[in-house]
């Protein structure tokens, strides 16, 4: 159950020697990207695959929809969830670092996952396949202008609830959607909680009580055979 | 035709207009009903908002989120090993079991295997914990029917399992006992011979409900035709668990993907049922029940020894990555998108959460119904607020 | 007039009268609540009960109704305030009117009315307008639900019991309930007078309808539509509380007291034993201290159809409203005619 690194653009078969080699499983994933591309055709930007495990898919912005309709129609029947993702690195840290300590430059440069990607936010979803047993995860970016994607729910009326649901926690909106109206906030809530840059409140007022402490236990035989805890506090 | 005096024609007008008025405030159609969000038949905070002609539902929309806690922004402040505090009050009933696929997503990354007693163990208690879950509904379906005797005798027989869950543990609705890279502590002893004893008690309670409750005419004339699901809406809203089988697809996690748990390691049956109303799902989770004893009992055999965790660092941090890791819940399909970045903590975390989509079907599948079937399908398409909200 | 060695005179003997219906009324209603719904559905569902107030809870009543006494007297703003105070009191003024014609002894009875059982009957329907207008005056949409389903179940179930009382009083050949006791105790079964005759061997159809239509008009589950706690919360009786819902707590349970009373006297013989047992041949003949027994053995007999009721209460889920409703038009009206038809045929062939 090998997880390959992350790299722009790589088919597990095309890469260096470095990369585990597909196994023979696999050409189950392999077959279900080249079965879209038949349909699809240009619209799959990148992909990649765990061998035996996962598959993930990005494709155009554009053919957010298409890809749902030909994935639909490829076999893949059951809706699981669509969300967002927002790449920026919180410009707030983690609120874990001891705070009489330096405040550390926060990073801002945005590097996307699994298949790369552009822009800051995406989309991503999952959908399986319950007679194959195999399951795709579909990313798209979302451009900032129109901050916008394609609604499923025409594909999938499921979709209804998770595009309001990442509409409300990220503002992207859906082209297309019945009633877009919020899931779980008032309707009078400003801003995007989601986003990086929507600070977590708590943390801004008061410090995290549990710090991790980065220093080892002294004096602590690691050799035997007691069981390895985790320093942080888990009560 | 008779002529009419000026007099008679005013008075037979004034006699119509005041029939009018009178036939409009008696007007019964379109009366909205909040159900909820304070209410004996939601579990939890939800409000279904109504639109009621007579006794018959014209539009239904549920409003969820008075529970809703920003978990998703919360792990991103946490470091991993502090997110299962989090995640396991998700689905305060299952408890356990939502740790698992959390953990499970974490170790991916790492690309360590929790030992093989670990696996056992883990898989054990995930099934405890589903018992837990689900005798708790069968005992609330019947007061949400009506019957308000079963519910006292799935409280004293769910007992024992909290009871079981909470020696090993330490904790009967949020155990927080899973660890990246296996538990946190070995069972404790005679924990395994007192297990099978509590099995032999679900089984006899699992028939006392079915004779008491399922066996029962009028619980059988409520359910059976309510809330008929076919199989392709339940795939397009993305029903999961025993609302997905009641369907009859069938799609157990469990037996159809490959995750280092034990369930391969013991001989069980997946349940569906064509018919796809509230009968089935109901009848569905009661067979799983079952089944999860036989599953336990036959777990309880294969304990292999060993230590309980692989060797992780005393910090963990996860490699740059992204994993998705689903498991089948007491509720339905839980799963959880972990996105890494070599921190301490994850980077963004997905919760998709069964209810969620359990609960956005109620829409299409209340319209139509009487109110008292409202109670009815809500009730079979089982949900907990946690669950929905988040 | 019970013959007693003093003479009582007439405000003596309607006070006494206003005691007895009081005691008649409420002492059923009291040991309902204590003795099945707090203890036996506490046993059936394995576990105690109260067990706090007085020895094994048996103050727990006193306790309850001193609760309720002293709560807030709270009204809905916009609720149409003079019908809301009436509402219980309706309710309850129908189960005394009730206690008003059942005999508990030869002697021991408030009125002796010749259609005793059609004014039964008839007074029993008063209570559904006090569930109506509670639901109507409570401006509460689960309120009103609650009130008109209540109307549609009670005016339905209304006519199974009609019915089923039918076949009893064209057994006796009397709307009087003391005749139709009379007749149950100096009757034979293929003469043999050893038990009398209870009706309810020859009336059992017209019993199991009887008790169904009084589980429905007590609104108890399996018919607690119009309560339906996990739907309405609490129907009817949602807006009450403090003492205006101790009105509607002990009528419900004063009435299901009364209703097993009358079935007793209707289907089991009522106050009296089988008269062959003391040698008796009329009422006239009748000893003076079965005046005393006879309450007794009334009460012993409500006891065992009110524990029936209140099993039933337990153990089922509730029907759905238009379930309930076909239950009653097509199932229990046909089978009371039938049951009525066949009685009359018996009555006149044999």
């Amino acid at each position: 159950m090998a997880v390959a690194p992350l790299s722009d653009a790589t088919d597990t078969a095309t890469d260096s020697a470095e990369q585990p080699q597909a196994l023979p499983g696999d050409g189950l994933r392999e077959g279900i990207i080249d079965d879209l591309r038949r349909r699809i055709g240009d619209a799959i930007v990148d992909t990649h695959i765990t061998p035996n495990d996962d598959l993930w898919i990005r494709v155009r912005t554009d053919a957010w929809r298409q890809t749902a309709e030909a994935l639909k129609a490829a076999g893949f029947t059951f809706f699981s969830f669509i969300s967002g993702l927002d790449w920026l690195p919180s410009p707030y840290g983690k609120g874990e670092e001891d705070p009489t300590a330096e405040p550390q430059e926060p990073d801002t440069e945005i590097r996307q996952g699994v298949t790369g990607g552009d822009t800051r936010f995406q989309v991503f979803a999952r959908l399986v396949d319950l007679d194959r047993h195999v399951g795709v995860t579909i990313k798209a970016d979302v451009p900032d202008e129109p901050f916008a994607v394609d609604s499923w729910t025409t594909v999938f009326a499921g979709a209804n609830w998770h595009e309001r649901e990442t509409h409300e926690m990220f503002g992207i909106g859906f082209n297309g959607h019945p009633d877009l109206r919020n899931m779980y906030l008032p309707t009078d809530f400003e801003g995007y909680p989601l986003r990086k840059d929507f600070p977590l409140l708590a943390r801004m007022i008061k410090p995290w009580p549990g710090i991790v402490d980065v220093e080892p236990m002294p004096v602590e035989d690691e050799a035997d055979a007691e069981p390895a805890t985790s320093e942080s506090d888990t009560a | 035709m008779t002529s009419l005096s000026d007099r008679q024609q005013l008075s037979y007008i004034a006699s119509q207009a005041a029939d009018a008025r009178l036939n409009v405030e008696l007007e019964t159609e379109g009366m909205t009903l909040n159900i909820g969000p304070q209410h004996p038949a939601t579990h939890g905070t939800l409000r279904i908002i109504c639109r009621l002609d007579g006794e018959q539902v014209v539009w239904a929309e549920p409003s969820a989120g008075y529970m809703h806690r920003g978990y998703e922004k919360l792990t991103e402040v946490r470091t991993f090993p502090q997110v299962t505090t989090l995640v396991n009050r998700i689905d305060w009933l299952g408890s356990f079991a939502n740790e698992v696929p959390f953990i499970l997503a974490a170790e991916k990354l790492m690309e360590i295997e929790a030992p093989p007693r670990a696996q056992v163990i883990r898989t054990i208690l995930f099934e405890l914990s589903r018992i837990a879950n689900v005798s708790l509904f069968l005992g609330d379906l019947g007061v949400q029917m009506g019957a308000i005797t079963p519910v006292f005798l799935a409280f004293r027989d769910r007992e024992y399992v909290l009871n079981l869950i909470e020696s090993a543990t330490g904790g009967r609705f949020h155990p927080n006992f899973d660890r990246i890279g296996g538990l946190k502590d070995d069972l404790p002893k005679g924990w395994i011979d007192e297990t099978r004893q509590v099995m032999v008690k679900l089984r006899e309670f699992c028939d006392i409900i079915e004779d008491l409750l399922f066996g029962n005419e009028i619980f059988q004339s409520r359910m059976r035709g309510i809330g008929i699901i076919p199989a392709d809406v339940a795939k397009d809203y993305g029903l999961s668990g025993a609302n997905l089988r009641a369907s009859g697809v069938d799609f157990d996690l469990r037996r159809d993907q490959q995750l280092p748990m034990a369930w391969d390691k013991a001989d069980w049956k997946v349940w569906t049922h064509p018919d796809g109303d509230s009968w089935a799902r109901c009848w569905i989770r009661l067979q799983e029940t079952r089944e999860s004893c036989k599953i336990v009992e036959q777990l309880l055999d294969q304990v292999p020894a060993g230590p309980i965790m692989t060797k992780v660092p005393r910090i963990i941090k996860v490699p740059e990555g992204e994993a998705w890791v689903s498991t089948e819940n007491p509720l339905g399909e839980m799963g959880y998108y972990v996105v890494s970045k070599g921190d301490l903590g994850p980077f963004r975390v997905k919760i998709r959460s069964a209810s969620f989509n359990n609960i956005s079907i109620v829409p299409w599948a209340l319209k139509g119904v009487y109110v008292p079937d409202i109670i009815t399908i809500l009730a079979s398409l089982y949900f907990i607020l946690g669950d929905i909200d988040r | 007039m019970i013959q007693l060695a003093i003479e009582i005179p007439y405000w003596g003997q309607s006070l006494l009268r206003v005691l007895g219906g009081l005691v008649a009324v409420l002492l059923p209603a009291g040991t309902i609540v204590y003795l099945f719904l707090f203890k036996m559905m506490s046993f059936m569902q394995s576990r105690l009960g109260p067990m706090e107030a007085g020895p094994y809870g048996s103050l727990q009543l006193v306790a309850e109704v001193g609760k309720w006494m002293q709560k807030e007297d709270l009204a809905p703003e916009a609720a149409d305030k003079s019908i809301f105070k009436i509402a219980p009191l309706v309710v309850l003024l129908s189960t005394f009117l009730l206690v008003v014609v059942i005999p508990f002894g030869p002697d021991a009875l408030f009125t002796d009315f010749e259609v005793g059982i059609f004014y039964g009957l008839a007074v029993a329907s008063v209570s559904v307008l006090g569930i109506l207008i509670a639901g109507w005056a409570s401006a509460n949409k689960y309120s009103l639900l609650g009130g008109l389903r209540a109307a549609g179940q009670l005016i339905a179930y209304e006519l199974p019991m009609v019915l089923a009382t039918l076949g009893v009083v064209i057994q006796a050949g009397s709307m009087n309930l003391q005749n139709i006791v009379v007749a149950q105790n100096t009757g034979e079964i293929f003469g043999w007078g050893g038990i009398g005759n209870p009706y309810i061997f020859t009336q059992f159809i017209g019993f199991l309808i009887f008790m169904i239509a009084v589980q429905a008009e007590l609104t108890q589950a399996p018919f607690d539509m119009p309560i339906a706690e996990s739907e309405l919360v609490s129907g009817y009786m949602t807006e009450y509380s403090g003492f205006r819902f101790l009105i509607f707590f002990i009528a419900e349970f004063a009435t299901a007291g009364v209703f097993a009373l009358i079935a007793s006297v209707l289907f089991l013989g009522g106050w009296g034993i089988p008269f062959d047992w003391f040698g008796w041949d009329t009422i006239d003949s009748v000893d003076n201290w079965m005046n005393v027994a006879g309450p007794l053995i009334m009460f012993t007999k409500m006891l065992v159809l009110t524990f029936i009721i209140m099993w039933v209460r337990f153990s089922f889920p509730r029907f759905r409203e238009d379930q309930l409703q076909t239950f009653a038009w097509k199932v229990l009206i046909p089978l009371a005619l039938a049951n009525t038809a066949i009685t009359a045929i018996f009555k006149v062939v044999f």
